[in-house]
């Protein structure tokens, strides 16, 4: 086995902060029951939301299609059990694309009857690369790390680098989530199976599986099944226990002491970062023909009786999980689908589990919003950005809405972990006011691309008409004098019964 | 069932201003009985006041703005601004003059100025600038400090409140009875009068290292700044930035000419080095912020104190410095910002 090795690079800034992680990961990862009702919503992934293939009515299988890629990225979903579908209707969601989104709903039969699987990927070995990253497309796997940027499309542009190091993400720096700890403790193989297809598929020599040093129990499994796989190429990394240093640029420099350029990706650096999770799917599809039906999750914080991980169906909704996991304590008050640092609240359990949600955060006592003060420009922010941003000064910009010194101040190198907001002593809402920002400067470069499509229309148009307008007329000017030229009589015959006409009258 | 909702990050704050200002006045505690003990319970007496005054105006200045005054008094800033003036008086000051510092660090400094977190100034040394030009005698009258040896007059607790008060001595006492010259007074005039180093040392007021008393009350402003480092309530950068910007220049001097030149242990034990070091330029508001800014921003203020002490016409110029560099301070954030991650190095390395 593989010792594991610690980091080579530095994380400026960061912040070590209270795990929470101890109390959902005693138990191993539990299986959540077929729920009566699932909600799959079209678009779980970042990109073009999946068009449905199925009709109101009709009866799906377990890992049957229900709705197809449409747009250069997106990933396909796949009915988690088996059940008739209900509805395609709008749906409350945790996604990014706001409070409700278009969302397929089945009602389970409970048999949970799978579709057959029609082929065999278990020799991937056999496929060239391209097939394989086809193959991995339709499995409608996307980053499970909560990205869930699709999958296949993230490899495929990475083909067009030269990558030298895979990474897979096990770091999981945010408090209180666990799903990653417990599924590398429970699915090593998975995990380290899903590695080695994506070193087939992308021509890497070298995969670093990148682990926090506050897991010691996966890095142990890890490495014995390393162990007994006998790849050299794999190597598990310790990564020192600092938040964020799960986030993918952050890891890349961890990891590799590279540096991933302003607006690039880790692939411009000859890297490519996947979620453990991702990994471990990536193998369940190639190797078992299971595609993304379902993920393990945590449930855990103080307003949830029996914090624990588990393995759900996608589209079971967050409710029916807590109901798993023993209810709401008396005093549950937030629910965050996410971690306690990027995480988003929301008002209703009504939501779905969906392929980004790593956890499920239920938290009884709300800290009480303390009011927000004048910065007093003490640089603690600044200390603990973990892009070295300034962001006492990038709020004076943000309040002023100055967007050239917004981006001259890295708005958008902004990463929005919260580092900032923990340490701010006059409690300002520092990334509330850069998401803001950003949405902004985002819906502003929209409306001006909008505008200015508008415009080239408009004048693509009156050119037309100009075009028209003076073809019409030089014809019309032809017309007339072919017309005088070829008979020249009849004109003046035409000319003279006209006159005639007149004259009578 | 309905959840509240809030934005992300949803753990609660590490830090808040109250309590970093609150142990700012904390760490003040062991310089502030070092103070009464070498020269009398005046320093009290003018805490007292400043503080009144302070905090006072403070809160009429929140009412006139139309805010909370609470919200302002909660945080403890103007006593900070307080305690720094407080320091920087002689330990005999009749209440006006004090007064007349602590409202014109609140009211013009801070308020006029936007309140905390806005002002450009160093609230606490544009008070005292103020002071020191409008009362030049009596910012100079400073008695000699508590030792054994020295020839210094004791005034009684009744006698210095009087004089806090009315501004009168007792009858028999004059000020030239009771004021001596401060070490940094001693030194530059003696200098300037051709007399060597090592003659004005010979002075029974001057110490080991800076004068006797001072240099002991500057040991517990160090305890108290390093007490304030370790809890990360202020940052090494200004405080080594400020020590540097003195010391390395008076260094020199004195290699180059050491009967001409006061030591570099003279200027770190005089006058009010190590109180500014640590607690007048880590002002946060008034400083520069990213981290080599800050260094930059103490050098500055370490340098301009020694060419005021060197060169001016100011026997200490610890406040002059401090309001010098809190003009350059926008300058000095604009030209060292850190470099963002990714923006340095653009490929692989």
């Amino acid at each position: 086995m593989s010792a594991p090795t610690y980091d080579l690079g530095k994380l400026h800034g960061g912040l070590r902060l209270q795990a929470h992680k101890q109390m959902s990961t005693a138990e191993p990862i539990r299986q959540v029951p077929v729920p009566e009702q699932l909600i799959l919503p079209l678009a779980q992934h970042a990109g073009d939301p999946a068009q449905p293939v199925v009709r109101i009515g009709e009866h799906v299988l377990k890992g049957q299609l229900i709705a197809e890629c449409e747009g250069s990225l997106c990933a396909p979903v796949h009915a988690s059990s088996s059940g008739t579908i209900v509805a395609i209707e709008p749906w409350p969601v945790s996604t990014r694309h706001g409070d409700s989104a278009p969302c397929i709903v089945i009602n389970c039969d409970g048999k949970d009857t799978a579709i057959g699987a029609d082929e065999n990927c278990a020799a991937y070995d056999n496929l060239v690369p391209e097939d394989l990253l086809g193959n991995i497309l339709l499995g409608g796997i996307a980053g499970l790390g909560g990205a869930v940027f699709p999958t296949a499309q993230k490899l495929m542009q990475a083909t067009t680098c030269d990558i030298e190091y895979l990474i897979l993400n096990g770091v999981e720096c945010e408090p209180y989530i666990s799903c990653d700890d417990a599924l590398m403790r429970e699915y090593g193989r998975e995990v380290i199976g899903g590695a080695q297809i994506l070193m087939h598929a992308l021509h890497v020599g070298v995969c670093y599986i990148a682990v926090e040093s506050d897991k010691p129990v996966a890095i142990q499994h890890l490495g014995e099944v390393l162990a007994e796989i006998d790849d050299e190429r794999i190597a598990i990394k310790m990564v020192p226990t600092i938040y964020p240093s799960g986030g993918e640029d952050q890891l890349v420099q961890l990891v590799t002491n590279r540096e991933v350029p302003s607006g690039g990706l880790p692939s411009d650096v000859g890297c490519l970062v996947q979620n453990v999770g991702t990994a471990a799917a990536i193998y369940n599809w190639i190797i078992k023909h299971q595609p993304l039906i379902s993920r393990v999750t945590t449930i855990t914080g103080d307003g949830v009786a029996t914090p624990m991980n588990v393995e759900a169906r996608l589209g079971t909704t967050v409710g029916d999980i807590v109901r798993f996991a023993g209810g709401y304590t008396e005093n549950a008050e937030q629910l965050i689908i996410g971690g306690p640092m990027t995480g988003k609240s929301v008002t209703s359990d009504r939501v779905p589990l969906v392929k980004g949600t790593n956890c499920i955060l239920v938290l009884s006592q709300t800290p009480s919003v303390r009011p927000e003060m004048p910065c007093i420009r003490c640089g603690d922010c600044a200390a603990v950005c973990p892009v070295q941003l300034l962001p006492q000064q990038l709020f004076w910009n943000t309040c002023a809405n100055d967007e050239k010194k917004m981006r001259s101040y890295g708005l958008i190198d902004c990463i929005e972990c919260g580092c900032c907001d923990l340490v701010c002593p006059s409690h300002i809402p520092l990334t509330a006011s850069f998401r803001t920002a950003k949405a902004r400067i985002r819906e502003q470069a929209d409306e001006k691309a909008r505008a200015e499509r508008a415009r080239h229309r408009f004048e693509a148009r009156n050119d037309r008409l100009e075009r028209d307008q003076q073809l019409r007329e030089e014809e019309l000017a032809r017309q007339k004098e072919t017309a005088r030229q070829a008979a020249p009589d009849a004109i003046a015959e035409i000319l003279k019964r006209k006159q005639d006409a007149a004259d009578e009258d | 069932m309905e959840f509240v909702r809030r934005e992300a990050p949803y753990l609660a704050p590490k830090a808040d201003v109250a309590s970093m200002m609150l142990q700012v006045l904390v760490a003040l505690i062991p310089a502030a009985l070092a103070h009464v003990w070498y020269f009398g319970p005046g320093f009290l007496l003018n805490l007292i006041i400043a503080s009144i005054f302070c905090v006072g105006s403070e809160a009429l200045m929140m009412r006139m703005r139309g805010r909370d005054p609470s919200i302002a008094l909660a945080d403890y800033s103007a006593l900070v601004t307080a305690a720094l003036l407080a320091f920087a008086l002689p330990s005999l000051t009749p209440w006006w003059i004090t007064a007349t510092g602590a409202l014109f660090a609140v009211i013009v400094a801070k308020h006029l100025y936007g309140g905390i977190g806005f002002n450009i100034f160093n609230p606490a040394m544009a008070g005292y600038v103020v002071i020191l030009v409008a009362f030049p005698m009596e910012m100079n009258l400073w008695v000699a400090p508590r030792m054994g040896d020295i020839d210094y007059v004791n005034l009684t607790v009744l006698q210095t409140v009087v004089y806090t008060l009315s501004g009168t001595l007792p009858d028999a006492l004059g000020f030239d009875a009771i004021s001596r010259a401060t070490p940094l007074d001693a030194m530059q005039s003696g200098l300037r009068t051709m007399r060597t180093y090592a003659e004005i040392r010979t002075n029974p007021m001057m110490g080991d290292f800076g004068g006797r008393g001072w240099e002991w009350i500057g040991n517990f402003f160090a305890i108290g700044g390093t007490w304030l480092l370790v809890k990360k309530i202020i940052r090494w950068q200004i405080p080594a930035g400020v020590l540097a910007g003195l010391l390395v220049p008076a260094g020199l001097m004195f290699i180059f000419d050491a009967s001409t030149n006061a030591s570099p242990g003279f200027h770190l034990f005089s006058g009010a080095t190590i109180l500014c070091a640590f607690f007048i330029a880590t002002d946060p508001v008034s400083a520069a912020t990213s981290p080599k800014g800050r260094f930059v921003y103490g050098v500055g203020i370490g340098f301009l104190i020694y060419a005021i002490r060197k060169w001016g016409s100011f026997a200490d110029g610890v406040a002059f410095a401090v309001l010098l560099m809190n003009m350059a301070t926008p300058a000095i954030d604009y030209i060292t910002r850190p470099p963002i991650v990714g923006h340095k190095r653009g490929g692989r390395d």
